[in-house]
């Protein structure tokens, strides 16, 4: 990336980058005229519907859909039997079908589909289908699944129904452990919960005359879905079309491949006419793909002056019905302890069981929001315990920048200890934590998270992202890209981007993203991976163009081509501002002079330094950091908690436009209040393990109500690897959030809430045990017994090591090399 | 998305013309104000008339004013009329009650009368007809069991109006009119105590109108239990009504308790524990006490039981400390 860097303005200078410019695409949200999947209305559409299982857990044995076929204004009944070919995210978990032929895995798995003339139809048409079941004994949580290894879910999991286990090990931790003055060590849960944007899930599908196919759909990765589509429907996919329109809200649950996706294509291609599904909410809670419920348990090593010896970690995650990404989500788990502060040794022990429940996934902050708790509220214990500042203890050994992790994570920039002190600041810490009265109380956590995902999904060489300029002689400028904006801004990104390099006006651009026939491929929106990676590709495609309209306009002024500038839609000599040319006219001349301009630009992340199996997950181009201060109001009658305010610093490396940065940042306060407080993914057990409440009336997430007041410092110290210096902000502001609240609670009313949520129930409950003279904390008592695999010992980089696996000091387990 | 089943609409002008359309049509026909309730229950299937009859065109059930001294309420009157009603000002519970029910927009549909016969609600029950069909029903709708206690004979969905319990601390009047002429009786006799036969009221009869006696120099409040500050329905209501006449003492008191049972429960131990004693500190205790005991929370809503059990005793004492302060 990045080679040609010619005249790249200044940070002082720049017109666009930085700016809290409205989003390109501002105006038509507000006016209602943006077009979302379900607003698509073609000629001769079809709606269709999908009958999903109503037991957890069971095989089928007859389907008859007979009946549903005779009614008047049914096209099409298609089973599992129409759409064999498996699919899903991962290339190590295609587990997934569109239809389920044969074993259902949740209430909610889909397996029969029916298109119609209206949604009415349909609806009345599912009625009549007969499935015959035959039930299965029920996997319904972790314990469960240690448990009972039959029946399996899946045959591919590593042992009985745990899906996936791994056991990493980064220097001698026990040694490390022995060494420490204090051991502390705890359990915590963390429930599952559900990303839920606006907009449900739609999909259009049309197959043309011509024998292509077109899918609009509201989905965070067009290309993965491009790809899913390719396998199962045995079609080209230079014969697909994937279009993914501008997404009411993702957070991550528009991020796989989904059946309703594949089952309306094929019912296109059947009746040949277009068809349509929009999903009802329940169905969106059987998407779901959320935060995976997990077990934790900690074992922090600590100096008496506080300093971390070393951590033991301890990952149980209820995975759900299906692999989804659920492997990324394990390691992920286990990846990122080490970024925050300095760990010179450090275990990881992940297990991820298959459940009947709706399958768990990547929500925002992807499988660290759980342990980043379970570490945060473990160094407020730690502090309390040693007696010292909690701002303090995590100052004193901050990962420094431009370092390597124990786990072989390259750290680039890193303004932690900045947001530290912005947010003790702010809330005037020092005179207040431990000081307020019973009832109020503070609490501080950190956090860091990945810009972007060192590596691609399914392996492969190429880039990650790329953009292309079109570039028209009336001064036009056209980006593509695929990336899709789920309401973050990717799309306005992509245009401050270029308008800062062409000096034009971001407004004036036009710019076309997610559209596998007409952009360029770009992984998604997922791991907060799209300001970075589009804007460094979009940098490169700009700069191309710089390069070409250079030459021409350079000979026409006469002016040497070092001395010109761009901005304000002209190129001008910086001596002689009035000598200069329109950009359009910029544009006339190097097409007469050399063809039509365009150009392409393209980013691949660096090579990660870490070797080992299951160093793919948690390598990045840069790491944002986060640090919170969170007030809290308890009520000790009832253990409700009210939220006031919350201080929160982000060291966003540069922002693009700091509007949009705030946004994100707010955004993931409110949406870390509702994980702290009050959301959950809840199953009755003892009824089928059905969903509790799918619908957004019991589903609790909070209002407007129970938000609280945000004070956002942004830490701006420009990162090398991003554009302009950008990191992320769309994930790591959330993190925090949970672990300061909880801290806040136990400062105001003194009791550990080591379970996320932590309802009024659970704090009411700490309270009265408290007052009874029994441990004054609410969480788990025990963690399962779980047959892990032989560690994979990593030598840490400050024990020479290389990256590598290597056989552990005094074992005789041999390593595996990577 | 969720659809309703087909249905045809009726638009009476006049509440004899609303009964005689109900009774024309027969069962498979129902009253409707705002649709707040109805329409998300018929989307579910939980209700599925053919027929809906309009009343928010008849002009008595939008009437809002006080007559003789008393308040009367349409039943077609909006939560928002009442909440920004002068009228309803010597009662301002009623406002501060009818502020709580869901969120300002369907305030602006919902009616005093559909709130008062809201749906018994429970989350076994209140969900669509895959999920329920999902766990075989309930005996609330299509199926046998209750879910919430399979060994009861009952339904224990719960009543979950947050006007119901204020209605019954204020000692109002409903006045019924059905094929066989126009009856007036106390609101606290409108409810049952059964998640399925919850109201008194026969079905082809219309609720017309509720008359809410005058105040005097009694005070009343409500205090709402619940998740959230907006959108959701009580997990528990504490309406209370305390009347002193001049002294200290308290000369009447009423206690009642919303969403933790089938219908509103008037707790008389509570009240008596007030009645003849000063409103302090300790006869507030000894209502909080006697409140909780018959408040029976199922499994059925938001929360946990024992939480919300321990929370009555709480929040009587909450509601009583708003009288003894005025707040």
């Amino acid at each position: 990336m990045g080679t040609e860097h010619l005249a790249t303005p200044t940070a002082d200078s720049y017109a666009v980058i930085g700016k809290p410019l409205p989003k390109v695409d501002a105006a038509a949200k507000c006016l209602g005229r943006t077009k979302f999947a379900d607003d698509i209305v073609l000629p001769r559409m079809l709606h269709a519907k999908i009958l999903r299982s109503p037991h957890p857990h069971a095989r089928i044995t007859a389907i008859d859909t007979s009946r549903a076929e005779a009614l008047d204004g049914v096209k099409v009944v298609i089973t599992g039997a129409d759409l064999p070919n498996s699919f899903g995210i991962l290339p190590v978990s295609q587990d997934e079908h569109a239809l389920e032929g044969d074993h259902v895995r949740f209430i909610g798995d889909p397996v029969v589909a029916v298109a119609a003339i209206d949604e009415d139809t349909a609806v009345e048409a599912l009625d009549l289908v007969s499935v015959t079941y035959q039930e299965l004994d029920v996997i319904a949580s972790i314990d469960d699944a240690v448990a009972k290894p039959e029946p399996q879910l899946h045959d591919y999991a590593d042992d009985g129904n745990l899906h996936k286990l791994v056991h990493l090990e980064f220097g001698e931790v026990d040694r490390a452990l022995e060494q420490a003055d204090h051991l502390q060590e705890d359990l915590f849960f963390y429930e599952g919960n559900t990303h839920l944007p606006m907009e449900q899930h739609a999909t259009v599908a049309e197959y043309g005359g011509n024998g292509r196919l077109t899918v609009w759909s509201s989905s965070q990765t067009p290309h993965y879905v491009h790809r899913a589509l390719e396998k199962v429907l045995e079609l080209p996919r230079a014969r697909i079309r994937v279009v993914a329109m501008p997404n009411g809200g993702g957070f991550g649950g528009k991020s796989d491949p989904f059946a309703h996706e594949i089952v309306v294509a094929k019912l296109a291609m059947l009746t040949g006419r277009p068809v349509k599904i929009c999903l009802t909410r329940e169905e969106v809670f059987y998407c779901h793909r959320g935060r995976h419920p997990v077990l934790m348990k900690v074992r922090t090593g600590v100096k008496a002056d506080g300093s971390i010896t070393g951590m033991d970690f301890e990952s149980y995650l209820d995975g759900g019905a299906y692999g989804s990404y659920g492997v990324a989500s394990t390691y992920y788990t286990g990846a990122l302890q080490t970024v925050t502060y300095e760990v010179p040794a450090y275990r990881f022990k992940g297990a991820r069981a298959f459940t009947n429940k709706p399958p768990c996934g990547p929500k925002r902050g992807h499988g660290t929001p759980q342990p980043r708790f379970a570490v945060e509220v473990t160094l407020d214990k730690i502090a309390e315990r040693l007696s010292i500042d909690p701002a303090q203890l995590r100052l004193q050994q901050l990962q420094p920048a431009d370092s390597v992790t124990a786990n072989w994570l390259k750290i680039g920039s890193m303004g932690l200890g900045a947001c530290i002190a912005k947010v003790t600041e702010g809330s005037d810490w020092s005179n207040r934590f431990r000081k307020l009265p019973y009832g109020r109380g503070l609490g501080l956590a950190c956090s860091s998270y990945i810009t972007g995902a060192g590596l691609p999904i399914y392996w492969n060489a190429m880039p990650h992202s790329g953009v292309q300029l079109k570039c028209d002689r009336g001064g036009g400028v056209t980006v593509f890209c695929g990336s899709t904006d789920i309401g973050q801004g990717s799309d306005s990104i992509l245009a401050y981007i270029v308008a800062e390099i062409l000096g034009v006006d971001p407004m004036e651009m036009a710019v076309v993203t997610a559209d596998t026939d007409l952009t360029p491929v770009d992984l998604g929106s997922y791991s907060s991976r799209v300001t970075l990676m589009t804007g460094q590709a979009a940098i490169q495609a700009a700069e191309r163009i710089r390069a070409r309209l250079l030459g021409p306009v350079a000979e026409k002024l006469d002016v040497p081509a070092e001395r010109l500038e761009f901005s304000g839609s002209r190129v001008f000599d910086q001596t002689d501002p009035e000598r200069g040319v329109t950009f359009g006219e910029a544009v006339a001349l190097a097409e007469a002079a050399g063809g039509t301009v365009g150009s392409v630009g393209s980013y691949t992340p660096p090579r990660s330094p870490g070797r080992y199996r299951g160093a793919g997950v948690g390598p990045s181009p840069a790491y944002s950091y986060s640090a919170c201060v969170a007030e809290v109001e308890v009520d000790p009658d009832s253990g409700i908690v009210v939220v006031p305010r919350v201080w929160i610093g982000h060291d966003i490396g540069r922002s693009i436009n700091s509007s949009l940065v705030m946004g994100q940042v707010e955004g993931g306060v409110y949406m870390g209040l509702g994980e702290a407080l009050m959301e959950e993914m809840a199953y009755r057990p003892n009824r089928n393990v059905v969903h509790k409440w799918p619908s957004m009336l019991e589903y609790k997430s909070p209002t407007m109500h129970e938000m609280c007041d945000v004070t956002t410092y942004l830490i701006e110290d420009p990162d090398a690897n991003g554009p302009f210096g950008a990191k992320e902000a769309g994930q790591g502001p959330l993190l925090p959030v949970m672990p300061a609240v909880a801290n806040a609670i136990y400062d105001a009313v003194g009791v550990r809430i080591d379970e996320v949520p932590m309802s009024p129930p659970k704090v009411h409950k700490a309270i009265k045990d408290k007052a009874r003279g029994k441990a004054p904390r609410f969480g788990p008592s025990s963690v399962p017994s779980v047959p892990w695999p032989e560690v994979t010992y990593v030598p840490p980089p400050w024990e020479g090591g290389d990256g590598k696996a290597h056989p552990r000091p005094g074992l005789e387990t041999r390593g595996e090399g990577g | 998305m969720m659809r309703l089943p087909p249905c045809q609409a009726y638009f009476p002008v006049s509440v004899e013309e609303a009964v005689r359309l109900r009774v024309d049509l027969g069962s498979d026909a129902a009253y409707v104000a705002g649709g707040t309730d109805l329409y998300p229950n018929m989307k579910r299937r939980q209700q599925t008339p053919a027929h809906l009859i309009d009343i928010r065109r008849i002009p008595e059930l939008l009437e809002l004013e006080v007559h003789d001294d008393s308040l009367v309420i349409g039943a077609g009157v909006t939560l928002t009329r009442l909440i920004r009603s002068e009228a309803a000002g010597a009662w301002p519970v009623l406002a501060q009650a009818a502020a709580t029910i869901s969120t300002p927009v369907l305030q602006n549909m919902g009616t005093v009368g559909g709130n008062l016969l809201l749906d018994t609600r429970c989350n076994y029950y209140d969900q669509s007809y895959e999920w329920r069909k999902a766990i075989d029903f309930c005996m609330k709708k299509d199926g046998a069991i209750c879910w919430v206690a399979p060994s009861s004979p009952r339904c224990w969905a719960v009543q979950s109006s947050d006007l119901v319990p204020v209605m019954v601390a204020l000692d109002a009047e409903v006045t019924l009119v059905g094929p066989d002429g126009r009856r007036t009786v106390p609101a606290r006799t409108l409810y049952h105590n059964d998640g399925i036969e919850f109201l008194t009221k026969r079905p082809d009869e219309l609720l017309v109108s509720i008359r809410v006696p005058p105040m005097g120099n009694a005070r009343a409040v409500y205090r709402k239990v619940r998740r959230r500050g907006s959108f959701d329905f009580p997990v528990l209501g504490v309406a209370a009504w305390v009347r002193r006449n001049g002294g200290e003492a308290v000369a009447d008191a009423r206690v009642v308790l919303g969403a933790v049972g089938s219908h509103p429960i008037e707790n008389a131990a509570a009240a008596e524990s007030l009645i003849g004693r000063p409103l302090d500190e300790d006869s507030i205790e000894a209502a909080a006490r006697a409140a909780a005991k018959p408040a029976k929370p199922l499994d059925n809503t938001d929360f946990t039981i024992g939480w919300r059990k321990d929370m009555v005793a709480v929040y009587v004492r909450r509601a009583l400390e708003d009288i003894r302060t005025g707040g």
